[in-house]
């Protein structure tokens, strides 16, 4: 699938969006393409929050050094890091509601040119549950969506008014896809930068939001 | 104050009723008083609101209640990966209540600490503030909240004194704390009971005051998703 879509790649879609992140930042990473972000840090110290109870989050165990005790939000088996601390859910949504945690980069079914993302249930479809999205784009400094421009169909995830119920309503500030990047303004959506072969003519013909200069 | 039971059926003889509510512990299948559900299970009550992040898998953790309906209707953030629970829910068999991860969390801690119901901007603008009272302050929307306070909590921890302190390891805490909170009455499992004092109390997590019946392993501890890395990558 990767091979047909333009412009970036899984990797370098999550590349890029390892750009938004400064040193000292407390960042929440999403599952699917967010959690790839990891890979993408650098040198810049950035502290990994997963919202079921841990700041510090390390890469994926050796095998046979899995622990059940210890898991990040997408279930998936974890390691600490010498900076980790555990807290319980209810602390962990304090910091998360509180503003403490700078950023949030997650995926979306839908954004629209207002900032709604949905990203949580098709109705009659897929019905998974929220987890901690609703919270999180609620809380966090900064809201970053990264994912592909359109769906299995084609058809357009940028549009002027999700479909889908909603996760949050107007929160998502930066859009982060195959064929670039765009914020979320007054009136619209602005590009910030186009993907590596992606003119904007493509950009635009993919994209159903408003796009404003 | 004998708080320290055999086995899990013992410590819940006298605590189950149709139609309870049973806050629960655990993230996915980690911290989750696996011992517990299993006695419950085989208690036969029914009809019951469970309210827990998640609701195990098909086979493991409270997955088990949903295959035997036990369960009228489940309070949960997250339900994908359970394909009976799925099933279950679209086509109208169990009841669910989806509440964000967070405001689940509150929900307990609050009605826990006496707290009858607090104001949150998770979910406005969205199907989860329907039905809700929306209060503005400093220019901001909130919508109002209820704690909830269960019948009975079911918690798993990793180390206890007799007097019920708890210790947690790593991941493995989330929601158990509040959870415990939140019960008129707390039953908590654990992997291991050491000697009152052996724990030092600057260490310990929840104050024994929240738990009223304890139980030791052993425990299965079931891995969800099993993710590694090779060691030449390191």
């Amino acid at each position: 699938m990767a091979g047909e879509m333009k412009g970036w790649d899984r990797n370098q879609m999550a590349a890029r969006a390892a750009e938004e992140l400064e040193d000292g930042m407390y960042v929440n990473l999403g599952i699917g393409i967010p959690t790839l972000v990891a890979n993408y840090v650098g040198d810049k110290d950035i502290t990994l929050q997963s919202e079921n109870g841990m700041l510090g989050m390390g890469p994926f165990p050796f095998e046979g050094e899995e622990d059940p005790d210890l898991i990040n939000a997408g279930k998936q088996t974890i390691t600490e890091l010498a900076r980790t601390s555990y807290f319980d859910s209810a602390t962990s949504f304090a910091m998360i509601r509180g503003g403490k945690i700078a950023a949030a980069i997650l995926g979306a079914m839908e954004v629209a040119e207002n900032g709604d993302l949905a990203n949580w249930m098709i109705p009659k479809k897929l019905v998974k549950g929220m987890g901690g999205a609703m919270d999180l784009v609620a809380g966090v400094g900064r809201v970053i969506v990264v994912m592909d421009h359109t769906n299995k169909a084609g058809e357009t995830k940028v549009l002027k008014a999700c479909t889908l119920p909603l996760t949050g309503k107007g929160v998502v500030d930066r859009i982060i896809t195959n064929l670039g990047v765009l914020d979320v303004v007054p009136g619209g959506l602005k590009i910030v930068q186009l993907a590596d072969g992606v003119t904007e003519e493509e950009l635009r013909a993919s994209t159903e939001a408003t796009i404003v200069d | 104050m004998k708080k320290v039971y055999s086995n899990a059926t013992e410590a819940l003889d006298g605590l189950l009723k149709d139609g309870m509510l049973i806050a629960a512990g655990g993230f996915g299948l980690s911290g989750i008083p696996e011992l517990l559900i299993a006695a419950i299970r085989d208690s036969g009550v029914k009809n019951l609101t469970v309210a827990s992040n998640n609701a195990g898998v098909d086979d493991f953790g409270l997955g088990l209640l949903l295959q035997t309906r036990q369960v009228k209707k489940m309070i949960s953030s997250y339900v994908g990966e359970n394909a009976e629970f799925m099933r279950q829910y679209l086509s109208g068999e169990l009841e669910l209540e989806f509440n964000p991860q967070g405001t689940l969390a509150e929900r307990m801690r609050a009605g826990g600490a006496g707290i009858p119901g607090f104001y949150t901007k998770t979910g406005v603008g969205t199907v989860i503030a329907d039905g809700k009272e929306v209060k503005v302050f400093d220019g901001q929307e909130y919508i109002l909240e209820r704690g909830i306070v269960a019948d009975l909590s079911i918690v798993k921890a990793w180390k206890a004194d007799d007097t019920g302190n708890l210790i947690f390891r790593k991941t493995a805490r989330n929601f158990n704390p509040p959870a415990a909170m939140c019960g008129r009455v707390c039953v908590a499992e654990v992997e291991e009971i050491v000697p009152r004092g052996s724990i030092d109390p600057d260490h310990i997590h929840l104050p024994g005051i929240y738990v009223h019946r304890l139980i030791q392993g052993p425990h299965e501890k079931r891995i969800e998703q099993r993710t590694t890395r090779k060691r030449e990558e390191a």
